[in-house]
């Protein structure tokens, strides 16, 4: 069963046809081509498909991509795509040596981004409980905590 | 370019990519007109097939093709032995590698029996999943002792048992040393199973371009180069005409290292056979059942010690769970016997294991491999000689180190890399010292810890320590060349998943080559940049790989410093390499761009020298004679919460030695990505199999990865003894994090709860698994 959709991803508005059972992750994957959206579990626990819809973290492989019609998308392609003129968030990690492998980023830069919108200046354990649902296999998450506090800082500064 | 960058926290150059989410993994390949892969695997741990219905998956729309062992023909062959065993003492080995396709019995559940080609991976599942299999289910194999049992199934009937390979190795004599003792402390010791769960798992994809007569390979493996050389063996093409590339690999951990997986092979014939691309992404419950296992050991273990708690010596024997099969030979099991010894002083060893099969996930390495096993055999002795001793547990480890002046220091027994296990240097004592100043020792024991106790709260303290062999042979290669844009690039063929050889390698050309780090280009794991090597694994990267890359760009210096000096009218001696400049010294003025240099190497036209060699370009390969040893300790304070025994890690310790730190940002995030796994491994991480050999909990929401707020933060501190054996002095790292783990909870853990006198003789521990062995009379 085939349904026709209309949604706006990075500010793009796309309209397709797609079955209903496609998954959102595998439509901005495969249908789009956006690549930078991670698969790890496919059953909601680790993290790295979280977009933002509608501006709410949301985990792309618990979502069908019928459910975001008419809704607007954000991911990690949207945030900044310029290695000279990182979000601060992205400048934070890269600063931080907040990503090894580099798998579970997305889904922890679009976790934190919301967050810090909402908490601009959190200590630590609640940076640890923001990304708690975020599963990263190879930092031991010290260095991400540390980049989320640098991103804090960095957002709070007026931007040039 | 005055500053030197080895030794540097610089970031990562392969970071932007990563943060936009524009760095190529394997499932991020799209080629028009591929086609997608699912298996049906096998729901039984052991039992004979009957018969396969196909009808009904063949017959649905979509689908391109349905295989059975049977339909592979010749090509079904059991997979080649990674690793040989090693030439010790005594070895009995009984080669069995799996079958891409199970073809009349299935031993383990996840074996794939048949293979799906659809237009969709949607529609390769929905047809696997009517495939109907036949099955007579037999009994299985899945404790180690039952294995051994006169009336245990067998996985393997023609073995005429489950004993895959027996090893005997020793060193001096263990019965006089053991009738000489003062004290002789017996204990048997579990290590149960565990999974490496990297986040991306694992996957294929294979394009055979029928005109170009060329097949491309993009594999999620830490060793591309042996997987291109086994590919067109295999499908009797030249090496030349195959392509392997290991894009950015989402963590690898040890078991992305096979020869081969059954999927490696087979998407590529598919790919051939069916003149389409074709990919395969392993779901997370696949990468359950079908990516390797490690750990699961039984130990029985003693040690001999005189009353001044000199160890005289140790024998340890122990059961080995290599699963159903056993491909990667024994590095398992040998590392666990050898890296027992730790830093101490033992003058007699013996050590004995029985590899065993059983119906469960084959067992290769991962993370550690093995190593802690012997690290918390070793620890744990230690421990409760210590205590039978009356004797602090630190001072007994203290009077125990081998000493500086001692190194090498010969093991003699054979270690993975079949030389005599040798440590090439080590200094064991500001080690401990240090990570003893770090956590605190003296000053809880004293004040601290009476005063919490006193209030009623358990906590406790533990400390460790541990060598690593590391940075292992056979040998790796590296080309370094300067183009004529004056830019770097270095080409290795060892795969990286995250260590940041992007960056490390980069370090070290930059030095050598007084060129800026943001203009070398790095490619590494693509078999057409670079035909020789063998991988990532065993904490060798850095060490093999980078002493590669160090001689080649030490190459590529002499060479622009002979042309510049020629340009330049000057001497050699006088030259030197700035910005990517060659000047001489003290005359600015006087100076080419190492550009000009690449491109006079690279004439057009025109008569050269004989003998001349083109480009500013050079190939070097480095082999070590053995490997390196790290070492280091960790130590941590623990509070066990009372009712519900979970635990609050209040502060954790590691001070690591792996040689001089050409990036330490890295080494750091290594060791912090390896504590996390050692934590997971110690407390929250167990593949539970139940008495068929059903694995209960295939998914993240029962098998539990530590979080955020399960992973402490961690002090690090660093010693810096030179390895010998490289020209760097550098040791590997990528290990070390997670070996002594378990040994370090289980030491602070019954110093937490020290009025129950608990003694804990296994890992991994979990809430539940505390309460039972302090409460429930079940220890
Ligand atoms: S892939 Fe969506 S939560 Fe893991
Ligand atoms: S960086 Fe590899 S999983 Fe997080």
């Amino acid at each position: 069963m085939s349904h026709e959709i209309t949604l706006t991803v990075n500010g793009h508005a796309h309209t397709r046809t797609v079955e209903a059972r496609l998954l959102l992750s595998d439509f901005l994957r495969h249908e789009l081509g956006l690549t930078g959206t991670h698969v790890g579990c496919e059953h909601g626990v680790c993290g790295a498909c979280t977009i933002l819809l509608d501006g709410v973290p949301v985990r792309s492989c618990l979502t069908f991509a019928v459910q975001a019609n008419g809704h607007e998308i954000m991911t990690v392609e949207g945030l900044g795509h310029d290695p000279e003129n990182l979000h601060p968030l992205q400048q934070s990690f890269w600063e931080s040596h907040g990503l090894q492998c580099g798998f579970c980023t997305p889904g922890f830069l679009m976790t934190l981004l919301p967050f810090l919108q909402e908490n601009p200046d959190p200590s630590e354990q609640e940076i640890r409980e923001a990304i708690s649902g975020n599963l990263c296999r190879c930092t031991g998450y010290q260095f991400i905590v540390d980049a989320v506090k640098l991103a804090a800082q960095k957002m709070g500064e007026p931007q040039p | 370019m005055t500053t030197k960058s080895f030794g540097q926290r610089i970031k990562r150059n392969e970071d932007p990519q990563l943060l936009t989410g524009r760095a190529q993994f394997v499932d991020d390949v799209h080629i028009p007109g591929m086609l997608h892969v699912a298996f049906k695997r096998s729901d039984y741990a052991h039992a004979r097939i009957t018969g396969i219905d196909l009808e009904a998956a063949k017959s649905m729309p979509g689908v391109v093709a349905v295989y059975t062992a049977e339909d592979l023909g010749d090509f079904w062959q059991p997979s080649p032995l990674l690793v040989p065993p090693p030439p010790a003492e005594h070895v009995v080995f009984n080669k069995r590698t799996s079958g891409q396709l199970a073809r009349s019995k299935v031993r383990f559940v996840g074996e794939a029996i048949v293979m799906v080609v659809a237009e969709s991976r949607y529609l390769a599942e929905d047809a696997a999943e009517t495939i109907i299999v036949d099955y007579e289910p037999l009994d299985a194999v899945v404790g180690l002792e039952a294995a051994l049992t006169e009336d245990s199934a067998l996985v393997h009937e023609d073995v005429g048992s489950n004993i895959g390979a027996h090893v005997i190795q020793r060193k001096g004599d263990y019965d006089t040393a053991r009738a000489q003792a003062d004290l002789v402390i017996s204990r048997r010791l579990l290590y149960d199973r565990g999974t490496a769960a990297p986040m991306e798992t694992r996957g294929v994809v294979a394009h055979y371009d029928h005109l170009a007569r060329h097949l491309t390979v993009w594999d999620s493996t830490q060793a591309p180069i042996p997987i291109r050389n086994g590919l067109a063996a295999m499908f009797g093409l030249s090496e030349r005409q195959v392509r392997v590339i290991a894009p950015f690999v989402g963590g690898g951990f040890g078991p992305k290292v096979m020869m081969f997986y059954p999927e490696e092979t087979l998407v590529p014939w598919a790919a051939i056979k069916l003149e389409r691309p074709v990919k395969w992404i392993e779901d997370r419950l696949e990468n359950f059942y079908a990516m390797t296992h490690e750990r699961g050991q039984l130990h029985d273990s003693e040690i001999a010690l005189t009353k001044e708690g000199k160890i005289l010596g140790v024998k340890d024997v122990f059961l080995h769970d290599t699963g159903a099969y056993i491909p990667y030979g024994l590095t398992v099991p040998i590392n666990t016997q050898c890296t027992l010894l730790g830093p101490y002083v033992v003058p007699h060893y013996y050590t004995e294991f029985k590899a065993l099969f059983t119906n469960k996930t084959v067992v290769t390495p991962y993370r550690g491999a093995g190593r802690q096993h012997g690290v918390f055999v070793m620890e744990r002795l230690l421990d409760i000689a210590a205590k039978e001793l009356g004797m602090d547990p630190l001072e007994l480890r203290r009077i125990n180190f081998i000493q500086p002046e001692q190194f090498p220091w010969c093991n003699e027994i054979i270690y993975q890399d079949f030389t005599k296990l040798t440590y090439d240097s080590g200094n064991y004592e500001p080690v401990l010292d240090k990570a003893m100043r770090m956590i605190g020792w003296d000053e809880w024991r004293q004040n601290e810890q009476p005063r919490l106790r006193a209030e009623g709260r358990k906590v406790g303290i533990g400390l460790v320590m541990y060598v690593e062999g590391t940075g292992i042979g056979p040998y790796e290669g590296a080309r370094v060349q300067v183009e004529t844009t004056g830019k770097v690039t270095i080409v290795t063929g060892i795969g990286t998943q995250g260590q940041g050889h992007y960056t490390s390698f980069a370090q070290i050309a930059a030095d050598a080559l007084g060129v800026p780090m943001k203009d070398i280009y790095i490619s590494t794991g693509d078999t057409g940049q670079f035909s020789w090597g063998v991988g990532t694994f065993a904490s060798r990267g850095a060490v093999v790989a980078g002493s590669a890359v160090y001689s080649a760009a030490q190459m590529v210096r002499e060479k622009a410093l002979k042309q510049a000096a020629e340009h330049l009218e000057a001497s050699e001696a006088d030259i030197e390499l700035v910005d990517g400049f060659a000047q001489v010294r003290g005359a600015p003025g006087a100076r080419v761009p190492l550009a000009t240099l690449a491109a006079s190497a690279n004439p057009l036209r025109g008569a050269v020298r004989p003998g001349t060699e083109p480009g500013l370009e050079a190939t070097a390969y480095f082999g070590p004679q053995m490997g390196t040893t790290a070492s280091g300790a960790h130590a941590m304070i623990v509070e066990v919460d009372p009712e519900t025994y979970q635990l609050k890690i209040l502060k954790y310790v590691v001070v690591h030695d792996c040689g001089p730190l050409i990036n330490p940002l890295i080494v750091d995030g290594q060791v912090h990505g390896g504590v996390a796994q050692g934590i997971g491994n110690a407390f929250y991480e167990q593949l539970i199999y139940d008495e068929t050999g059903q694995l209960l909990n295939a998914s993240f929401m029962d098998y539990l990865l530590p979080t955020s707020t399960d992973v402490p933060r961690m002090e690090l501190g660093h010693e810096e003894t030179p390895s010998p054996l490289n020209p760097l002095g550098v040791k590997g790292a990528g290990e070390a994090g997670a070996i002594p783990v378990g040994p370090l909870f289980a030491q602070a853990l019954e110093d937490a709860l020290i009025d129950s006198g608990l003694e804990i003789l296994e890992i991994p521990l979990s809430p539940s698994r505390l309460w039972e062995l302090v409460e429930g009379g079940d220890a």
